[in-house]
């Protein structure tokens, strides 16, 4: 099975012969100058015009995802409304991954810190996470900022648990021992010998976190929790195309949803294969 | 066995239940005091009061009462069994979760029973036929679902079947202009497929994907092999050695998913306008309705805690192994 593998990844891939690692690191580079194009395409669409003697029209060489019921691009609006998707799930990450690394250091300071830490995960498990979302976001009054902090405080979980268990097994280490023993403070070792170690599971976590603050924004701004309906966030657009299913505007759900739907594709396809490279059992095949 | 093991078992899931449920029930208590809803408002809904009458309410809802003092009453409340009452349906939040929680576990058992099953099914067929187009297949559609928000997928399921084909209506339970407790059957059945499917659909894709790759593993280890080589194969090796050592990782993988079950569940009736817990819970989180959102919270905590609850249990009344070990020592 293995030699077949191999026979395979030797011939023609694509112009040239190619390895594993040019691969993962052409196909992570594809993904990436997708996402950063479109981020920069949104930036540049500011006021859509209205053109109401277009309104409703079938995707078009012109319009390629149509129009809505006042004339507005649909291409144009689903872009912008990946960018602002961008935006959130990229500060909601951040906001994730700080408190995962926070809490995966703080359970190697005692046993009590360990609990503690599992109680908060468990907590944060037991509740459906988009009802945890609606809580959180109605807690910070909604709006944009209930967006941003509802998707950020609660993807961390997954991220914080490996943390947790990678830390667990490096705590074991003889040379933490050492440096207990040496009288170096928690922190420093949770910070000088802990976190250089785990550095590699963050850098995955956090691209696999990613598709998911996307997908929960969209869920949440679908709902109507957050942003005002002027916004051309992907979740409002969806949720809008709703009042117009029934007179047959199929593009007006179809292709936002499917571009959100490629996004997170990307996504997904980056963070697999940045794990394969960091991976050391897989990155020298 | 031993029922002293038992005991110990349930004493122990007892136990971290209570504490799970305080935490959860002061948790998301603290969470909504903080939140800038005004009770009041909330429940006046812009109707013009006087301040005297503003201050009898205030009083009523406890609005300069110390937080402490108000997580008690909650908690005390909550343990005997009073959630108190919605405010958009003015009626005690009990009857209201249990009416419409009712009407979303029919959605729930249905699609999670039919993703289980049919997505056990793919998983075995597409490991067993590994690298054909089935599978090929198998984990295009899973890859996608998964990337997909389960919303649009109920859209899109909504356009095909009741704008296109026309097969179904297009959505709320029950028919225009009929009383809830008047709707027959047909009517209720009918509108209960596309919110089913959907979830199905959706809830499909990891279930198979485990199954195939549990399956793949099996199917490369060594006793195949020696399996195999003793003359076994087709359906019956699968069978023998596959299903076997697959089925209860995948049970429990099933059992563990409620959590995801709730939100799918969240989404896809606002989709389809199903009036269960979900649409219930955006409602009351849009409406500032805190009683009726706060019982829900708890609700649904107890929901996955009895997932969680069924997927130890499954290890401990099926595997034979896991009984043998943790009962006999």
């Amino acid at each position: 099975m293995i030699k077949k593998n191999k026979g395979d990844d030797k011939k023609q891939w694509f112009l040239y012969h190619a390895n594993l690692r040019t691969k993962t690191i052409v196909i992570i580079l594809i993904s990436a100058i997708v996402i950063v194009s479109i981020f920069i395409a949104s930036t540049f669409i500011k006021d859509l015009p209205t053109h109401f003697i277009n309104a409703n029209q079938m995707p078009s060489f012109e319009h390629p995802f149509g129009t809505d019921w006042m004339g507005r691009d649909m291409f144009q609006r689903t872009i912008a409304g990946l960018g602002l998707s961008l935006i959130v799930g990229f500060i909601a990450s951040a906001i994730s991954t700080l408190i995962s690394i926070i809490l995966g250091l703080l359970s190697s300071f005692n046993r009590f810190a360990d609990e503690a830490v599992a109680g908060v995960i468990d907590l944060f498990g037991s509740i459906p996470h988009i009802i945890l979302i609606i809580l959180i976001s109605i807690m910070f009054g909604g709006g944009v900022l209930g967006v941003v902090m509802g998707v950020g405080l609660t993807h961390w979980t997954p991220l914080a648990r490996v943390l947790r268990s990678e830390v667990k097994e490096i705590r074991t280490k003889e040379y933490i021992h050492l440096a207990e023993n040496l009288g170096k403070s928690k922190i420093w070792i949770a910070t000088k010998h802990i976190l250089p170690l785990i550095v590699s599971q963050i850098i995955v976590g956090v691209i696999l976190m990613f598709p998911h603050a996307i997908m929960h924004e969209a869920a949440i701004t679908f709902l109507g929790f957050g942003l005002p309906p002027h916004e051309p966030a992907i979740g409002v657009i969806l949720s809008e195309s709703m009042n117009y299913l029934a007179s047959g505007s199929w593009w007006l759900a179809f292709y936002p949803g499917i571009s959100l739907l490629i996004v997170v594709l990307l996504f997904d396809l980056i963070g697999e294969n940045v794990e394969k490279l960091l991976n050391p059992e897989t990155a020298q095949e | 066995m031993n029922k002293n093991q038992i005991l110990k078992f349930f004493g122990y899931k007892l136990i971290r239940f209570v504490i799970l449920m305080i935490a959860v029930a002061i948790f998301s208590f603290v969470l909504l005091d903080l939140s800038p809803i005004d009770p009041v408002s909330a429940y006046l809904k812009g109707a013009a009061v006087s301040e005297s009458q503003r201050a009898i309410l205030e009083s009523y809802f406890g609005v300069n009462v110390p937080l402490t003092t108000k997580i008690y009453h909650w908690l005390v409340q909550l343990i005997q069994g009073n959630l108190g009452t919605s405010l958009i349906y003015r009626a005690p939040v009990t009857d209201i979760i249990l009416e419409k929680f009712c009407a979303s576990a029919v959605l729930m058992g249905l699609s999670w029973l039919l993703s289980g099953v049919f997505g056990f099914l793919i998983g075995i067929v597409a490991g067993k036929n590994k690298g054909s187009w089935i599978d090929k297949a198998v984990k295009v559609y899973c890859y996608a679902i998964q990337s997909a928000p389960s919303f649009w997928v109920g859209m899109l399921i909504l356009m095909v079947f009741s704008i296109y084909l026309g097969w179904f209506p297009i959505g709320f339970g029950v028919p225009i202009g009929v009383k809830s407790t008047d709707v027959t059957f047909i009517d209720w059945a009918s509108r209960l497929v596309l919110p089913t499917l959907t979830l199905s659909l959706v809830g499909l894709a990891p279930i198979a994907m485990y199954t195939r790759n549990e399956l793949i593993q099996v199917l490369s280890s060594d006793y195949v092999l020696f399996a195999k080589s003793r003359g076994e194969k087709g359906w019956d090796l699968i069978q023998n050695h596959g299903i076997r050592n697959i089925l209860l990782p995948a049970v429990t993988l099933q059992f563990l998913s409620f959590s995801e079950l709730f939100g799918g569940a969240v989404l896809v009736e606002q989709v389809f306008s199903y009036p269960g817990i979900g649409q219930t819970a955006v409602a009351a989180g849009l409406q500032n309705d805190v009683p009726l959102f706060l019982g829900i919270v708890v609700v649904s905590a107890i929901f996955v805690f009895v997932g969680n609850l069924l997927a130890d249990l499954s290890y401990y009344l099926i595997d034979p192994r896991i009984k043998e070990s943790e009962f006999s020592d």
